[in-house]
C-alpha cells in the first residue's frame, strides 16, 4: 500500500473493492448482534465510523512517536478512549439507547476492522487521508449492515425505523417471518447480502 | 434453599444457558472473526477452542474482582473498556509465559492460538455481559466457562462440517465465508431449540 493514494482511490477501496464486510468479512463481530432494528443499527454504524476515523487519524497522527513493538497496545488504547467518549455521550444524551445497544459500543474496542485499518493504513500514511480512509472503510461497513437491518426489520416485523410498512405489516398479505428478527435471521441475511454483492463482480472478486 | 446454594444452583443454569440457548457465538455472534477464519480443520479448531474456554473462565473470574473491588468504590465504571483490555492481555501473555516455560508440548498445540485470542471479541464480550447483567463471583464463573465451551461447541461442528464442504459445489459468490454464514445460522436454530429445557 502506497502513499500515493489518492483521496478517490481511499473512498473506492473503502467502500468497493476492499469492502470489509463482503471483501474481507471483518468486524462483523460487535454490530450483527443489533441489526435486527434498523434504528439501532444506524447509532451503532455511526458511533463505529466516527471511532473509526478518529482513530485512524491519532494513530497516524503518533505514528512517528509509537515505538513498533507496542504499537498494538496503543492502537488499543486510543481506540478504547474514542469508544470511552461515544458510550459516555449515549449514556448521557440517549440512556434508551445506550440500554438497547448494551455491550456491544464497548465491544467496538475488538472490532477487527478498526485495528486491521490502524495496522494496515494508517500506521503509514498522513493524518487526514487517514481519516478518509478510517471514514469511507466505516461507510462501506454501515450500509451493508444498514441493508442487513432493513431486510431483517421489514420481513420480521413489517416496520422500518419503527413505521409500519404498507404491505408488510398487512398480516393478510404478510406472515411476520419471526426468524429474521431472532439470531439465525442475521446469518441468512448477511449470508445472502454477501452472495449478492460478490455476484455482482465475480471476476474481480480475487 | 440457603444463599451459597441457590448461588451454585444459579451459576449451573447459567452455564448451561450460556453453552447453549445464549451461546455467545450463534446469539450474540462474538468472535466471528477466528470462527469464519480458523474454522477449517477441525484439529486447529479445537486448539483454538481450548485455549478460549481456559482464558475466558479465568478473565471473567479475574474481571469481575477487578471491577468489583477496583473500578466500583472508585466510581470509574467508565474506565471498565481499557482495564477489561489491559487484563486480557496481560493473562494471556502470563499463561504464555507459564505454559512456554513448564509444558512446551503444550506450548506447541496451544501456544500459536494464544495471542489471537487477545483480540478476540467473545472474550471482552463475556466480560461486559457479565457486568451488565450484574452476575455475582459463582454465577460468573458458571457464565465465563459456559460461553467458552459454547464457542468451543460452535467451532468444532463448524470445522466438521466444513471439511465435508469441500466436496460438495456451492455457488460461486456464496464460497468460502458465505457458505460458513449459513451454515451458521442453521447451528443458530438448532441451539435456539433448546431454549426451555432447563427453567
Amino acid at each position: 500500500m502506497s502513499a500515493s493514494k489518492t483521496t478517490r482511490q481511499i473512498v473506492i477501496d473503502g467502500l468497493w473493492k476492499e469492502n470489509p464486510i463482503f471483501r474481507q468479512i471483518l468486524g462483523i463481530c460487535s454490530t450483527l448482534a443489533v441489526t435486527n432494528v434498523v434504528l439501532n443499527t444506524a447509532v451503532m454504524c455511526a458511533s463505529l465510523t466516527l471511532v473509526t476515523a478518529m482513530s485512524c487519524m491519532t494513530v497516524s497522527l503518533l505514528r512517528e512517536w509509537t515505538p513498533r513493538n507496542i504499537r498494538m497496545m496503543v492502537q488499543t488504547l486510543i481506540i478504547a478512549f474514542y469508544v470511552i467518549i461515544v458510550d459516555l455521550i449515549l449514556k448521557a444524551y440517549w440512556p434508551e439507547m445506550s440500554r438497547n445497544l448494551g455491550p456491544f459500543v464497548g465491544l467496538i474496542i475488538t472490532n477487527c476492522i478498526i485495528m486491521g485499518r490502524c495496522e494496515a493504513f494508517a500506521g503509514s500514511n498522513p493524518p487526514v487521508s487517514s481519516f478518509t480512509d478510517g471514514f469511507f472503510n466505516g461507510l462501506g461497513y454501515s450500509f451493508v449492515l444498514l441493508a442487513i437491518s432493513v431486510v431483517r426489520e421489514l420481513f420480521g416485523m413489517g416496520t422500518i425505523l419503527g413505521f409500519a410498512m404498507p404491505y408488510f405489516s398487512n398480516p393478510e398479505y404478510w406472515d411476520k417471518w419471526v426468524i429474521m428478527v431472532m439470531p439465525p435471521g442475521a446469518f441468512f441475511a448477511l449470508a445472502s447480502i454477501i452472495w449478492l454483492l460478490r455476484s455482482i463482480k465475480p471476476k474481480e472478486a480475487k | 434453599m440457603n444463599g451459597i446454594g441457590s448461588e451454585i444452583w444459579l451459576g449451573l443454569v447459567t452455564c448451561f444457558a450460556a453453552v447453549f440457548t445464549q451461546n455467545i457465538l450463534l446469539t450474540t455472534f462474538l468472535g466471528m472473526c477466528p470462527f469464519t477464519s480458523v474454522s477449517r480443520e477441525v484439529k486447529t479448531a479445537a486448539g483454538l477452542g481450548g485455549a478460549v474456554i481456559f482464558v475466558m473462565t479465568f478473565t471473567t473470574m479475574l474481571n469481575w474482582l477487578a471491577y468489583e473491588y477496583v473500578l466500583v468504590p472508585l466510581e470509574l465504571e467508565f474506565f471498565r473498556f481499557i482495564l477489561f483490555i489491559i487484563i486480557i492481555a496481560a493473562f494471556v501473555q502470563f499463561v504464555e509465559m507459564v505454559i512456554d516455560r513448564y509444558s512446551p508440548k503444550l506450548y506447541q498445540s496451544l501456544g500459536i492460538f494464544l495471542p489471537l485470542i487477545t483480540v478476540n471479541c467473545a472474550i471482552l464480550g463475556a466480560s461486559l455481559f457479565m457486568v451488565i447483567r450484574e452476575y455475582s463471583f459463582i454465577v460468573t464463573i458458571g457464565w465465563g466457562f459456559g460461553a467458552g465451551v459454547g464457542w468451543f461447541l460452535a467451532i468444532i461442528a463448524m470445522a466438521g462440517i466444513r471439511t465435508r464442504l469441500n466436496e460438495s459445489r456451492v455457488p460461486e459468490g456464496l464460497r468460502g465465508p458465505g457458505i460458513t454464514l449459513i451454515i451458521a445460522g442453521m447451528m443458530a436454530l438448532a441451539f435456539i431449540g433448546f431454549t426451555g429445557v432447563l427453567g
